[in-house]
């Protein structure tokens, strides 16, 4: 069993998130999925730090996962303020920006 | 006397400013015109001045020695201009270089006297007969103003002592007449004669001015004295010389001056002016200009045969043609017209054989008795309410003795009947054209001179004899002219009657005329042409008696004619087609229409048609394309510059049109692209 194994399923676990994030419609689940990409990269970040041997891979992951927190406090803090507007969590609806 | 030479000219030029210019001014202030007294008063009392002044100054001249006969008085230095180079006269004279010099100097030398007196004298008792035939005319002081700027051009000819200044009066004499004559100009014949008689006369003075100008540039002056000492040491021209080119030239202006062939054509035409002009200015005075030239630059004439032939030609046959003319006429002033053309040929007839002092003493001689004929003739047309044509008078000298007398002493002496002045004077011509070996001329003279006596003696019976034919409404108020009018008449009788005595023929007595004569011809004795072959005493006489018969021809021939009591001739009838040609002055003036006036009308419109269309053509024609090169660069500029503007902003809007489509505002694109540039840049990096 090698590592590498992990590898193959950080990336899969990845491109799962991208998916998520390009196809699906509800705002609350585009945001869950850029927490499955943090997440793999957090996954890939631990197997390279046991592939050299240092710690600098699980330093790097708790940065992450504190970053993450904070950002999805404030993403959701946005999707509640759209909600409050629009009355909906469908962001093909939220499209004011257009030209 | 030196020093009032210049009153002689300047006083009647007075005269002109003050009732002219003076005139015009109060008319135009007061809207009145001048006291008829006084204008009279200005314009006859200094011409009287003039004539005392030229009478003491001929008295001076008297007493002077003969080889210093003459007054010179500068004024001052009229033209000063650079230098000029000679052409100098074959080998005889070579080319110098002179200083241009013209100045205002008036000179008074026997020929010069004889001039001003006659002016003056002759001018005096016209200006008071002028008085009375003017009197009710409106523009009284419009005439005697011009009659006073006659005099000073006229006395500014006589009395200049070089060419320029004489050409100067000449121009005067010559405005002064288109003036004159045009001075009913309310009448559309007057003021054609007017412009016909200063057209006609420019014609001439282009050959003066050519000549003069060809005199100057051969001999470097224009000076009567200097000239006469250059040129009376030359040889005689033997055949067509320089000389003799400017002896023709300066014939041409005679001829256009004093109504020779070709140019006598304004003459007839002038009888349009009021008669006392045609008395002064184209009987006594103007018309004499030409002789008088010719006699001043005698100097040259005796030094080329073929110009004095030429001049003496003309002169005779002007004489016998103008003498025809005169045949048939029906308005007495028509007749005059042509009597003076032919006496005039008489002079030049004299002047061409080079019997300068005859040609004078017969100008002086005419002055007198043509003055006499054209006032006369003034006198009966006043009184005639201005009927003119001699068909409707007859037997006058019942109603106005004076006049006919006087006319009648003027008639003997134009017909050269002894002991009048014009016998004198014309035999003196025919014998010194006889004398001098100018046959031909002789005969020709003769024949006019029968001419003459003729027409003139059908004049007088149609006038003061025969059958009355006067208007019933006329005859009523028909009495002699007043005193105003018939003291000149007399006085110019008297005048014409002994003015003959001072130049009497060799078998007489002495020709004190001639002798009074003899320092102006001064340089002419150094190489006499046509000298003169001796006759005897008895010849001459016998000759003088050939003259007499001649006119006493001519007298009986028209007595026979038009004498016949009761019974007037018709002119038009007897003589048919010969009548037609000459009573239409054998449609000279219509050939002159056709070859010269018309065409000049033809060049007139011709340059006016190409001023139109070329000319205007070209302006306009620059402003068209001033305009089209506006219109093109506004176009360029609205549709290029613009265009140009107006291409970036399309640009930037049709790109930006494009681009903001990148901003569809779906997350779900942003995202896209994000990630794909992730994918992009790390293949890059991966495989690079």
């Amino acid at each position: 069993m090698s590592l590498y194994n992990f590898l193959y399923l950080s990336s899969i676990i990845f491109t799962l998130g991208v998916i998520g994030v390009l196809v699906r419609r509800n705002v609350l689940i585009v945001l869950m999925s850029i927490e499955l990409m943090l997440n793999a990269v957090n996954l890939n970040l631990i197997v390279f730090s046991k592939l050299w041997g240092n710690v600098v891979g699980q330093v790097f992951t708790v940065f992450v996962i504190t970053v993450a927190a904070a950002e999805t406090a404030v993403g959701l803090a946005i999707v509640v303020a759209i909600y409050r507007h629009k009355d909906t969590v469908n962001i093909d609806e939220v499209n004011i920006l257009k030209w | 006397m030196a020093e009032y030479l210049w009153l002689i000219p300047t006083l009647p030029f007075i005269g002109f400013l003050i009732n002219g210019l003076g005139g015009l001014l109060y008319k135009r202030i007061t809207k009145k015109t001048f006291n008829r007294y006084f204008v009279s008063l200005v314009a006859c009392g200094l011409v009287f001045i003039s004539l005392i002044l030229s009478t003491m100054a001929f008295v001076q001249l008297a007493n002077m020695p003969e080889n210093h006969k003459y007054i010179e008085q500068k004024c001052f230095n009229w033209v000063a201009a650079g230098d000029i180079t000679t052409t100098g006269y074959y080998d005889r004279i070579p080319s110098e270089t002179k200083q241009f010099n013209v100045e205002w100097t008036y000179f008074f030398d026997p020929l010069s006297a004889v001039m001003a007196l006659v002016v003056c004298g002759v001018g005096f008792l016209i200006h008071v007969f002028a008085i009375g035939y003017m009197w009710d005319d409106t523009g009284f002081y419009r005439f005697f103003s011009y009659l006073n700027l006659f005099m000073f051009a006229m006395l500014t000819l006589v009395l200049s002592n070089n060419f320029i200044m004489m050409f100067l009066g000449w121009e005067g004499v010559g405005f002064c007449s288109y003036a004159l004559i045009g001075y009913y100009f309310h009448k559309k014949s007057a003021s054609d004669a007017g412009k016909k008689a200063f057209i006609v006369n420019r014609v001439g003075d282009y050959g003066f001015s050519v000549g003069m100008f060809l005199l100057f540039v051969t001999f470097g002056t224009f000076n009567f004295k200097e000239l006469g000492e250059i040129i009376g040491k030359l040889p005689v021209e033997a055949h067509f010389g320089i000389l003799s080119a400017i002896g023709i030239l300066l014939f041409i202006g005679a001829t256009g001056k004093s109504a020779q062939i070709p140019l006598y054509v304004w003459l007839p035409d002038a009888m349009e002016g009021p008669t006392p002009v045609s008395a002064l200015i184209h009987a006594a005075t103007m018309v004499t200009a030409g002789v008088y030239m010719i006699t001043r630059s005698s100097f040259l004439y005796t030094r080329t045969h073929l110009s004095l032939e030429i001049v003496g030609f003309f002169g005779v046959m002007t004489a016998l043609y103008a003498a025809i003319m005169g045949f048939f006429q029906r308005d007495i002033k028509k007749v005059l017209a042509y009597s003076t053309i032919s006496q005039l040929g008489y002079m030049f007839t004299a002047l061409g054989v080079a019997a300068f002092s005859a040609g004078i003493m017969h100008l002086m001689t005419h002055a007198f008795f043509k003055a006499l004929l054209f006032l006369g003739a003034g006198s009966i047309i006043t009184q005639m309410h201005h009927e003119q044509d001699m068909q409707k008078m007859g037997n006058l000298r019942k109603y106005m003795p004076i006049t006919f007398w006087t006319m009648a002493a003027a008639y003997l002496a134009i017909c050269g009947i002894p002991p009048f002045s014009g016998f004198f004077s014309k035999d003196e011509i025919l014998w010194q054209a006889f004398a001098r070996g100018h046959k031909f001329f002789y005969v020709i003279g003769l024949i006019a001179a029968i001419f003459t006596a003729f027409y003139m003696t059908r004049l007088m019976i149609l006038t003061f004899f025969g059958k009355e034919r006067i208007d019933p409404n006329v005859k009523e108020h028909l009495k002699e002219s007043p005193a105003v009018m018939t003291i000149p008449l007399i006085i110019l009788g008297i005048l014409a009657t002994v003015g003959g005595f001072v130049g009497l023929p060799a078998w007489l007595g002495e020709n004190r005329f001639e002798k009074w004569l003899e320092p102006v011809f001064e340089h002419n004795y150094n190489n006499p042409v046509f000298a003169m072959h001796h006759y005897s005493h008895g010849f001459e006489m016998m000759m003088a008696g050939v003259s007499i018969l001649a006119a006493l021809l001519g007298f009986s021939v028209a007595l026979y004619l038009y004498g016949k009591k009761g019974i007037v001739p018709d002119d038009e009838k007897n003589w048919g087609k010969l009548w037609k040609v000459i009573y239409n002055k054998f449609y000279v003036d219509e050939l002159y229409d056709a070859l010269f006036v018309n065409r000049a009308k033809d060049l007139g419109n011709a340059l006016s048609a190409f001023d139109l269309a070329v000319i205007d053509g070209g302006v306009n024609g620059t402003a068209a394309t001033t305009r089209g090169t506006a219109t093109a660069s506004s176009w360029f500029d609205k549709y290029v510059v613009d265009g140009l503007v107006n291409l970036q902003a399309w640009i930037v809007q049709t790109s930006s049109g494009i681009l903001r489509r990148i901003q569809t505002g779906v997350i779900h694109n942003y995202a896209l692209a994000v990630i794909l540039g992730i994918v992009i840049l790390s293949c890059l990096y991966i495989f690079r």
